[in-house]
């Protein structure tokens, strides 16, 4: 059984910094089908149309009867591990600095047998004539940001998410610090519990208003020691410089909840100052922060197990398609979604994974006119907990967000009618 | 009901190994080049007269055998390149054979060589296929080891096999190494030292693997009149068969083509195992040859580990086998180590293996297998060579 990870130990500066390499990412474009499953979390093979047969590794045309009518559908995960070897050698940077490694041969129920990477909580007594242990095969991002398969435990095991594998696979929040860039609002408050729950060993709560006294967020200040207040107000690069200067090196996960949410469209304003101020925190603080904190998650991007992994953004669903009532708002959201995929190509090299939380409306001070079903703050920090625990890449949080989500896909024609009042 | 032809009147001659090297600063051109030019100087026949030119190599890049003719000022009107790794050898023979059989070509110089810089294997398994490249590599990046590993796994719980077993052949193909002029690998090996030899990829230890390096092999096809005029001893092709993706429905590998193709193979010849005085197999990881001693019909599928028990592989052994010491104790050359087992055999059957030579040997069969595109090799061929001179 995996040992419970052990709390890291206070690091010695003078010791090596592992510095961070990448898995092989090298792939074709079909195998990129299964990069779409794991970013969300699900598991996807692709399959004939015609004749049924799942493919894998992915394809052109279907292996068995020629079609080329493949698609990506969810497929049986469970398996047989029929073969396993630990490696204690590879050829590869990323691998040799994380040796042994263990994979195996697993014979999917759905048909084909795949290589992937084993849990060291999966048994060793894997016998004869294509029948070994029982798994289930799970679709992960590796730090190079491609798909993996990993065979796991048929049932959870106690600390598995504490496996070697799992913690290069995830960016769980245990024993790692958090920077929550807006700590005093209700997003920024309910996340910086949701962290607190899941382990985090220090929570950072940005905080603009230094002077003003809020209950809801002193109570949350008050309640755990893990917490400290930083000042950071994300429109004033000096600030966001001083925090990075102060703490930089000591975060390993950046929350980033800044939003500015007011009502309005574009032609119902004479000017565009409410605008500019909405862009500013939204877009722009997130470019200071990442402008300011990015070289130092990087540095630290395989810095041992509490290395650096993740930055996460909150947005709006209505960065896909505005919402013409909140339209510069919509605006600053769909802009914050752009940077953050540009950010997502700018961490890669460091394998620190760019995290999207897309979410309904929220029960939220600014919001006033929108009709429930309305997202509890928690809800969705605990959205943002699991997509990091799950190494999941995009999240839609919430009836409003997926169903959304879904008709764009369908006709996003369709939807910007029906959004438009 | 075979249609298949013999190989009637049809010579393979002048095998040639270009000594190999740990690493060479050298390009692929420089050691196919000196195998083409040891077939010259050792055949007598003039450069202008090798009119048929078959190539295997993995670091040719970005050159095929086309950009090799004209670097190599060949003219020949009979061009392939055969990328099968370790069955290229009994492939380029069977190809070249008929290609001789039927007046295509007169005189076919078969080629393989790759040279080995210091980062040649991580460029070569990083970038091997793209099944690969795509559900492979990524998981822990071990290259062949990995994949033997697996196979190896599976084929130890399933039939029995133990290290004592692979090591055994390990030993047996080192004591015959340190004849061979050419090997690498020229320190005498123990069963002990095989056992307490460091895991590499569980259960592969280090001498379960092959050491890579470079080198060159060759030899030619022509006609036996050709052959005999030229006064070159040679020998006949019995059989041959080749094979891509057997039995893709198998979870696993632990069979390769040859169990495909066996008794087709046998019945072209008119012989059978018992027929067969050496053997040489294509042998990256040890498990394999145990397949290939299965599949070739020495035994039964899952008695190879009881086959090993019974014999012994030596030079002098009642089962001669990789003569040379085979790429385990040789080196593997990339593509020319599908060549090595079919070069060594010609020398066995010419009568001109020097300190690795058998007695009176009539009979060599020899096997190849290649391309771990997957999760399992792909390619699979053997060939029965008989001695054609008197």
């Amino acid at each position: 059984m995996t040992e419970p990870l052990a709390r890291p130990k206070k690091k010695n500066p003078n010791a090596r910094t592992r510095l961070p390499t990448l898995p092989p990412g090298l792939r074709s474009r079909s195998a990129h089908g299964l990069t779409r499953a794991a970013a969300e979390g699900v598991f996807e093979m692709q399959t004939c149309a015609d004749c049924g047969t799942v493919q894998y590794p992915p394809r052109e045309v279907c292996g068995h009867c020629l079609s080329e009518a493949l698609e990506w559908r969810p497929t049986a995960s469970g398996g047989e591990l029929i073969a396993t070897t630990t490696l204690r050698h590879s050829n590869d940077l990323y691998f040799r600095e994380r040796l042994p490694w263990r994979v195996g041969t697993v014979r999917m129920d759905a048909g084909p047998s795949v290589v992937a990477h084993v849990h060291g909580d999966v048994g060793h007594d894997d016998g004869v004539d294509g029948k070994g242990t029982r798994v289930r095969l799970v679709l992960k991002l590796d730090r190079s940001g491609q798909a993996v398969l990993h065979a796991l435990p048929e049932r959870n095991t106690p600390a598995m998410q504490d496996d070697p594998q799992m913690r290069e696979a995830t960016c769980d929040p245990k024993y790692r610090r958090v920077l929550i860039t807006d700590g005093r609002s209700e997003l920024g408050i309910a996340a910086a519990r949701a962290m607190l729950d899941a382990g985090a060993s220090v929570v950072f709560l940005g905080d603009g208003k230094t002077w003003k006294s809020d209950p809801a967020f002193d109570r949350l200040t008050q309640s755990d020691e893990r917490i400290q207040v930083v000042e950071l107000d994300v429109t004033d690069t000096d600030s966001v410089d001083r925090l990075a200067a102060s703490i930089g090196g000591k975060v390993e996960i950046v929350v980033h909840t800044a939003d500015h949410l007011r009502d309005g469209g574009v032609m119902s304003r004479r000017d565009v100052i409410l605008a500019k101020d909405t862009m500013e925190i939204k877009v722009f603080g997130m470019m200071r922060v990442a402008q300011a904190f990015g070289p130092g998650l990087c540095f630290r991007a395989a810095d041992g197990s509490n290395n650096a992994v993740a930055w996460v953004n909150l947005l709006s669903i209505h960065a896909l398609t505005p919402l013409p009532a909140r339209g510069a708002w919509s605006a600053a959201q769909a802009a914050a979604l752009s940077v953050s995929q540009t950010l997502r190509a700018e961490f890669h090299g460091a394998g620190v994974r760019v995290v999207n939380v897309f979410h309904g409306p929220v029960e939220e001070t600014w919001d006033q006119l929108t009709p429930p079903p309305k997202l509890a703050p928690g809800a969705v920090a605990k959205a943002v907990v699991k997509a990091l625990q799950d190494g999941t890449e995009d999240a839609y949080v919430g009836d409003i967000a997926q169903e959304l989500r879904t008709r764009l896909r369908e006709n996003h024609k369709a939807v910007e009618r029906e959004l438009r009042g | 009901m075979s249609t298949r032809r013999p190989y009637d009147g049809v010579a393979v001659a002048v095998p040639v190994t270009v000594p190999y090297v740990r690493y060479s600063t050298r390009s692929a051109h420089w050691w196919l080049g000196r195998a083409l030019g040891e077939l010259i100087r050792a055949s007598g026949i003039a450069k202008q007269e090798v009119d048929g030119v078959c190539v295997s190599s993995f670091t040719l890049g970005p050159d095929t055998a086309v950009g090799l003719m004209q670097h190599l000022g060949m003219s020949p009107r009979w061009l392939d390149h055969i990328p099968m790794g370790g069955a290229s050898g009994v492939v380029a023979l069977r190809r070249a054979a008929r290609a001789v059989q039927c007046g295509d070509a007169e005189v076919i110089a078969c080629i393989a060589g790759d040279t080995n810089h210091v980062d040649s294997f991580r460029n070569t398994v990083s970038q091997f296929s793209r099944f690969a490249q795509d559900a492979v590599y990524p998981y822990g990046a071990g290259g062949p080891n990995a994949s033997f590993a697996l196979l190896t796994d599976y084929y130890m719980k399933q039939y029995g096999a133990t290290r004592e077993d692979f090591g055994k052949l390990c030993v047996a193909q080192r004591d015959n190494a340190l004849r061979f002029p050419h090997a690498l690998m020229k320190k005498p090996l123990t069963l002990q030292q095989y056992l307490d030899a460091r895991p590499i990829t569980d259960p592969i230890h280090l001498f379960d693997c092959v050491m890579p390096c470079a080198g060159a092999e060759g030899f030619l096809v022509m006609s036996e009149a050709r052959a005999k005029s030229l006064s070159l001893p040679f020998a006949r092709v019995a059989s041959t068969i080749e094979r891509h993706n057997a039995f893709p429905d198998d979870p696993i590998q632990f069979r390769g083509g040859w169990a495909m193709d066996c008794d087709a193979f046998y019945e072209h010849a008119g012989m059978g195992p018992d027929d067969v005085d050496f053997m040489q197999t294509y042998d990256d990881y040890p498990v394999i040859n145990l397949m290939q001693f299965e599949d070739l019909g020495f035994c039964a599928k899952g008695e190879g580990p009881d086959f090993v028990r019974k014999h012994t592989f030596t030079l002098d052994g009642s089962f001669p086998f990789n003569t040379s010491g085979g790429q385990l104790s040789v080196g593997q050359a990339g593509a020319a180590g599908g060549y090595l087992g079919l070069v060594e055999a010609l020398r066995q059957l010419t009568g001109s293996a020097g300190p690795t030579q058998i007695e009176d040997v009539r009979i060599g069969l020899v096997s190849g297998f290649g391309m771990i595109n997957y999760d399992r090799g792909l390619c699979s061929g053997a060939a029965l060579l008989e001695r054609g001179h008197a």
